[in-house]
């Protein structure tokens, strides 16, 4: 049996997407900048693609742009703006715990000598209004905060912070890769919003930028004036038609089981002795938990869980490359030892009751095992 | 990211455990780092009779500790004394990243021969 719990890392594409994008592999292959029907078709079908994620966004079509995935929007959003804006400050505010895309965005701008608060977080995983007023000053350009984050799925009230943004004249960015389509995300929460199709059953390697008409962005990439000379390449035709056709693949049907069996696996996983839930239960995004287990290590249970068919993530610095916990977890507040026991559930429109089951049955013997061979608990019973 | 030998010392750790009355404790490691390996010897006439560990950490650092004490199980003190990281990581060939968890097990068992010969000092 294997069971994919790791949707917040990609997803699996989804049948519908696969088939409306193949003809676009080996017969609809046309450049849309060419003037003949190849082109012409290929042409056709981003403008069609644009229109169905603008609905979707609530948002004009011209104010889609397509980019090669979430990385590159949020880079995009936030180099964009500040480059275009300096003659307005030279201050950027920002969370503790956003995406490396915008943190690092964010680092790589303060050596060119832009100021960057980043805001803290509550235990619950969201951001104080209160704070996000007093950070704003006359020389901040943009606010860039994410939607639903992406380890612990903790929404932040994007309507009251788009309010103060724009009571306060600041440009507002978020980064909805995780909370596109599974939430009510549109363009009257934000001046710019960064997407991604592999989160959502779409291909890889293709998001999308949403940017309110009236705001200009300085350029990444130089060439051939594409997507309304913001930014150039010669578009991923399949590619697109994938993301537009993602867009509208997840159902409130399929919203109210994801969250009726997360909320199934959070009640019992909590079962287990010395457990918790990081972040907030109430706002949250309907396909994540993630749980703290004490006194064992997260990329022990992984690969126990692994063993099982089960495939899941964590925040253990163990399993990191620069071994250090997760800072997520270190910004609301978790202790570093704690942060190491985290375990990333995240479902997917396919996950079953069935396949919830089975974890639920396979889990507790897992953490006991390794809790036994802790020195923390060693040989007890804590299941 | 690990080798078939790693995988296998994860799947079935040997020797995991406490002993009561043992000779000699090692502890090593820190709860923050996410790696803590406890350490347990019986001395019996110079020989270690019995070893046994408990750890809190990544598979690397639970393959280790199975390693080691295997490595050290029915050796002279003297014998396993010699015992290095680089016996341990010969046989697990760890990433990189994850060599200092073969410090740490190679440590832990060098912190209870310490402990054993202080008891019998006293």
């Amino acid at each position: 049996m294997q069971i994919y719990l790791d949707n917040a890392a990609t997803t699996r594409v989804s049948d519908e997407v696969f088939r409306e994008m193949t003809p676009y592999f080996k017969n609809k292959y046309g450049n849309a900048s060419s003037l003949h029907d190849f082109g012409q078709e290929a042409n056709n079908s981003i403008e069609n693609a644009r229109k169905i994620i603008a609905e979707r966004l609530k948002a004009d079509i011209k104010e889609i742009i397509f980019t090669s995935g979430g990385t590159e929007s949020n880079n995009l959003a936030i180099q964009g703006t500040a480059h275009n804006y300096k003659d307005r400050g030279n201050h950027i505010v920002t969370t503790k715990f956003e995406h490396p895309s915008v943190l690092e965005t964010c680092k790589s701008l303060e050596k060119e000598g832009f100021n960057v608060t980043y805001l803290s977080l509550n235990k619950e995983g969201l951001i104080s209004l209160e704070e996000l007023k007093k950070a704003i000053t006359n020389k901040t350009i943009i606010v860039t905060i994410m939607h639903a984050n992406n380890e612990i799925g903790t929404i932040q009230d994007l309507k009251e912070i788009y309010k103060i943004c724009k009571e306060k004249g600041v440009i507002f960015h978020t980064d909805a890769v995780q909370s596109f389509s599974k939430t009510d995300i549109n363009s009257e929460m934000a001046d710019l919003i960064s997407i991604s199709a592999h989160k959502i059953h779409g291909p890889k390697g293709i998001g999308a930028l949403y940017i309110k008409k009236g705001i200009h962005l300085k350029k990444l990439f130089h060439g051939g004036k594409h997507e309304f000379n913001v930014r150039s390449g010669t578009e991923n035709v399949p590619a697109i038609v994938g993301l537009a056709r993602a867009t509208t693949l997840i159902t409130k049907k399929d919203i109210e089981k994801m969250i009726k069996l997360r909320d199934k696996l959070i009640k019992e996983t909590l079962k287990i002795k010395d457990t918790w839930l990081n972040g907030t239960k109430e706002k949250r995004l309907c396909n994540n938990a993630n749980i703290s287990f004490k006194y064992i290590e997260g990329e022990s249970i992984l690969l126990r869980l692994n063993e099982k068919g089960i495939a899941v993530s964590t925040g253990s610095a163990c399993a990191a490359k620069e071994l250090k916990p997760s800072h997520v977890l270190l910004s609301i507040g978790l202790k570093a030892e704690d942060a190491h026991g985290s375990i990333r559930f995240s479902l997917s429109k396919y996950t079953t009751e069935k396949e919830i089951n089975y974890v639920l049955k396979q889990l507790p013997p897992i953490i006991n095992q390794l809790r036994e061979m802790s020195p923390f608990k060693g040989g007890e019973n804590n299941v | 990211m690990y080798n078939k030998k790693v995988m296998k010392c994860f799947k079935d750790p040997k020797n995991y455990g406490k002993i009561k009355n043992a000779s000699g404790i090692g502890k090593v490691g820190n709860e923050k780092c996410g790696d803590v390996m406890y350490l347990y010897i019986k001395v019996e006439k110079g020989i270690i009779k019995d070893i046994k560990w408990e750890t809190m950490g990544c598979v690397a650092a639970i393959a280790t500790s199975s390693e080691v004490t295997e490595l050290a199980k029915g050796k002279t003190i003297e014998e396993a004394k010699k015992i290095t990281r680089a016996d341990v990581s010969k046989e697990l060939d760890l990433p990189p990243i994850k060599q200092h968890c073969s410090n740490l097990a190679a440590e832990a068992l060098q912190a209870a021969i310490k402990d054993y010969e202080t008891r019998k000092r006293k």
